[in-house]
């Protein structure tokens, strides 16, 4: 399998997702290889975790172990590469302020006489080398993993490990599976980077089966990249509940409520209708706190914007959160708000509802097709968005029949469920 | 001689507005006028105006032998007298042929026998009232909303002067009994009770355009062969209670809801012991074949059993509950535009829209809900129920 992160080091879905996938997996007696890239250079990563006048502490990376159970064997791959790319990081990384390895160009050059990396240097030279370069070192670094271990079938997880995968399916001949848990078009809207948006399609349609997190994503790989409907099965990802079930009810503040939002301050993540809701809730109820958890390239306009409206004073901005603070921030919040743009799933709610929390999550979501106990809003009705936000904080009863719903509903969301599916697709793929 | 009663019931929900946190205090019109014309246009076109023409002419073919009754709520004749005189003259056409029994029910479709027994007779009152305005006919026979029945209720109808009521068939309360008799609920000495026959009926309303019954397609003769086999059983009567709507708007057009309609008196008929004739008709001609305790069938406190979808989770009865308990604040306004909003607002359809059961239920009938989520229809309410309040709250004239 390969992945971009694994727990604790996560700073998104994706490593949560292949946390409970594998996990899962294990405990139905697989063996999971699991590839991942291990990021280089401390001091270079300012120019990538971009955080700005937003005079929020950067935090340091723990560097903790992984993670790791029986069944499971982590390995890591010296890389610059980083999960979650915004475009002003392509850009950042496009003016060559990566610090080049010497394998890079040996990469390069080697590139040339292979088939499916020419076509992919080929399409993508529009920005320029580095970043596919890298994603194509590493591809190789990675797919030689390959060629030492025995093994039934190779699981990718999402573009940056797709050139990996085929790498290793042409070493090993084994059947290769993609996991879309996001496309290009879920983080950059119409702005796509085109590179990445050729790695997609280009391993969208050479893998021999395709995993979507949703319906949603499914139909967007329908659609926008042009895959016949059966070769794509909807496995929806699910939350794991031990971490997090001896938290529940802990320092909740009965007067003040704190609403909260969890994620990327990214594009995809549509932080700037959370904060134009807060602004149209806080004219009707003064007394709301507003929380903004996380970080991303959005996060200083958003700062300007929470001043602009003159909401500071309700509104906070604590960065990015590591594993006990997102515990922390869960139990004091009254309400989690998940405005995505385009959110291909989103298991934060169910995290969020794994504590209690009433969720109002966007419809333009995959969690919004398995959640029957949710508030949906559309991402761009902000009035909406506001009147639910403020239904919850003045209606007991309503939070009360939601939460009750909600840990019937989520009885039936595990990672089992989803690790017999994805079974089902091995098999498939193996016949 | 067996009858068959065939009972129409007629109501449309009234839709309420898309009203947020931000009206509150701004906008007083609850309901969305707009979309409610269009239904009510939409429903005339496909189903009232082209069932009431059958009827009449099926009434006038038979010579009094085709016999129906009907159940229109009060709020939808308001609609009919304003908006659609057309319809109301269809109805009214039927009514002078002396063919079809006119049932009373609450005015506003509501469930106020269940919170305020003074509110359930006075809008029972009103109902009463009204048909003998429109139709020239004083009531003898009764249908709560949801066709919903106990103890209580039936001694209470029977104390107003009915001789009947439309009942649900239960099969707790009808145990091996079967709801071809006319029964008497224990306690009562003149009221009857009669029992919708759930199979014969949804054989209409549910499956009569399912292509995956094995009886598909349903005609008028197979039915009515149906109905006749129940001489064998020693049933007096077939009572078929369904929606209007479900000529033209629940089974469509397209169905051949309307032939088969048309075709089914003389298919019934084709039999010399069976006739049609009205609830008041059956009542009066069938002694009860038992009395049925319904002691605390429904109550307050219990609403889980037979009024679940209603009544059954914590925001129905939160919403249902503030809304009742204003009404000594709406009576002592003497407001009359006043207390017909608190009523407006009382009809269950606003309740059954907050039911959080069926998704989990898995019967696979996913009820139409305006409001796409319980949860978003509870919020409208309470919205409006909140302004609605603070309106009360406020000195007269502002």
């Amino acid at each position: 399998m390969f992945g971009w992160e694994f727990p604790p080091h996560v700073s998104g879905g994706l490593g949560t997702a292949c946390f409970g996938i594998t996990k899962a997996l294990a405990g139905l007696g697989h063996k999971i290889i699991f590839a991942i890239p291990k990021v280089l250079g401390d001091a270079g990563q300012s120019h990538v975790e971009f955080i700005s006048a937003s005079e929020v502490p950067i935090k340091k990376k723990h560097r903790k172990e992984f993670k790791v159970f029986k069944g499971l064997d982590i390995r890591l791959i010296d890389s610059y590469l980083k999960p979650y790319l915004s475009k002003s990081q392509y850009e950042s990384l496009l003016r060559g302020r990566v610090v080049k390895l010497p394998a890079h160009e040996k990469a390069r050059s080697e590139m040339r006489e292979e088939t499916w990396e020419s076509v992919i240097l080929e399409i993508s030279a529009h920005y320029g080398p580095n970043l596919v370069a890298e994603v194509v070192r590493y591809a190789k670094v990675a797919g030689t993993i390959a060629e030492s271990q025995s093994f039934d079938v190779i699981h990718a997880h999402d573009w940056m490990t797709i050139l990996a995968g085929l790498y290793a399916r042409e070493v090993s001949k084994k059947p290769l599976v993609l996991h879309i848990h996001s496309l290009e078009f879920d983080r950059s809207g119409e702005h796509i980077n085109r590179d990445i948006f050729f790695i997609e399609r280009y391993g969208i349609v050479s893998a021999d089966h395709i995993i979507a997190v949703s319906h949603y994503t499914k139909n967007m790989i329908v659609s926008r990249y042009g895959v016949d409907p059966d070769k794509i099965s909807v496995v929806h990802n699910a939350v794991s509940r031990t971490e997090a079930s001896n938290i529940y009810h802990v320092g909740k503040s009965t007067d003040k409520k704190i609403v909260l939002f969890l994620g990327r301050i990214t594009f995809q993540k549509g932080p700037d209708y959370f904060v134009e809701a807060a602004a149209k809730v806080l004219k009707k109820l003064p007394e709301v706190t507003f929380v903004m958890a996380g970080a991303g390239d959005m996060m200083p306009r958003m700062i300007e914007r929470v001043a602009e409206l003159g909401i500071g004073k309700n509104f906070h901005f604590t960065g990015f959160l590591h594993g006990t603070e997102v515990e922390q921030i869960f139990t004091m919040s009254d309400l989690y708000v998940m405005p995505s743009v385009s959110e291909p799933f989103g298991i934060s709610p169910l995290e969020a509802m794994i504590y209690d929390i009433p969720v109002i999550i966007s419809r333009q979501s995959g969690v919004a097709e398995i959640l029957n106990h949710a508030l949906k809003v559309d991402f761009w009705d902000v009035d909406d968005i506001a009147n639910k936000i403020i239904a919850i904080l003045r209606y007991p009863v309503l939070v009360a029949e939601i939460v009750e719903k909600t840990r019937d509903e989520l009885r039936s969301i595990r990672w089992e469920y989803a690790a017999e599916k994805i079974v089902e697709v091995y098999e498939r793929v193996l016949h | 001689m067996p009858s068959v009663c065939l009972h129409f019931h007629v109501h449309q929900p009234r839709w309420l507005k898309h009203y947020t946190f931000f009206d509150i205090n701004h906008d007083h019109v609850y309901e969305d006028a707009d979309r409610n014309l269009h239904i009510l246009n939409k429903l005339s076109e496909k189903c009232y105006i082209p069932a009431n023409n059958i009827m009449l002419k099926l009434i006038k073919k038979y010579k009094g032998n085709f016999r129906i009754a009907f159940s229109v709520t009060g709020i939808l004749l308001d609609q009919f007298e304003k908006l659609r005189a057309d319809v109301l003259d269809g109805f009214k056409r039927i009514a002078d042929t002396g063919c079809a029994e006119f049932v009373n029910e609450t005015y506003y479709h509501s469930l106020a026998f269940l919170f305020s027994a003074r509110e359930f007779k006075e809008q029972v009152m009103l109902h009463k009232k009204k048909i003998k305005a429109l139709f020239g006919q004083t009531p003898k026979t009764f249908r709560h909303t949801e066709l919903m029945y106990d103890g209580n209720l039936t001694k209470i109808i029977e104390k107003m002067g009915y001789n009947v009521i439309l009942a649900r068939g239960a099969d707790k309360v009808l145990g091996w009994r079967s709801p071809g008799h006319v029964y008497q609920p224990a306690g009562c000495k003149k009221l009857k009770l009669l029992f919708r026959n759930h199979r014969l009926s949804d054989d209409i309303t549910v499956r009569f355009s399912d292509s995956k019954c094995t009886e598909y397609p349903l005609t008028a003769a197979k039915y009515a062969h149906w109905i006749h086999r129940i001489n064998d059983i020693g049933d007096d009567v077939i009572n078929l209670f369904m929606d209007y709507e479900t000529l033209g708007e629940h089974q469509k057009k397209g169905t051949g809801i309307f032939a088969f309609i048309r075709e089914l008196p003389r298919e019934i008929l084709k039999h010399a012991e069976f006739r049609f004739q009205t609830p008041s008709e059956v009542a009066g001609e069938y002694e009860p074949a038992a009395q049925l305790d319904l002691t605390n069938l429904i109550s307050q406190a219990d609403t889980e059993r037979d009024l679940s979808a209603w009544l059954g989770n914590t925001l129905q009865k939160d919403a249902i509950n503030t809304l009742y308990g204003m009404e000594s604040k709406v009576r002592s306004r003497k407001d009359g535009r006043l207390l017909n909003t608190w009523r407006m607002l009382q009809a269950s359809d606003h309740f059954y829209y907050m039911h959080t059961g069926w998704p989990a239920d898995g019967d696979g009938q996913k009820d139409f809900n305006p409001y796409g989520s319980p949860y978003d229809a509870y919020i409208n309410y309470m919205n409006i129920i909140d302004d609605f309040s603070g309106f009360l709250g406020k000195k007269r004239g502002v």
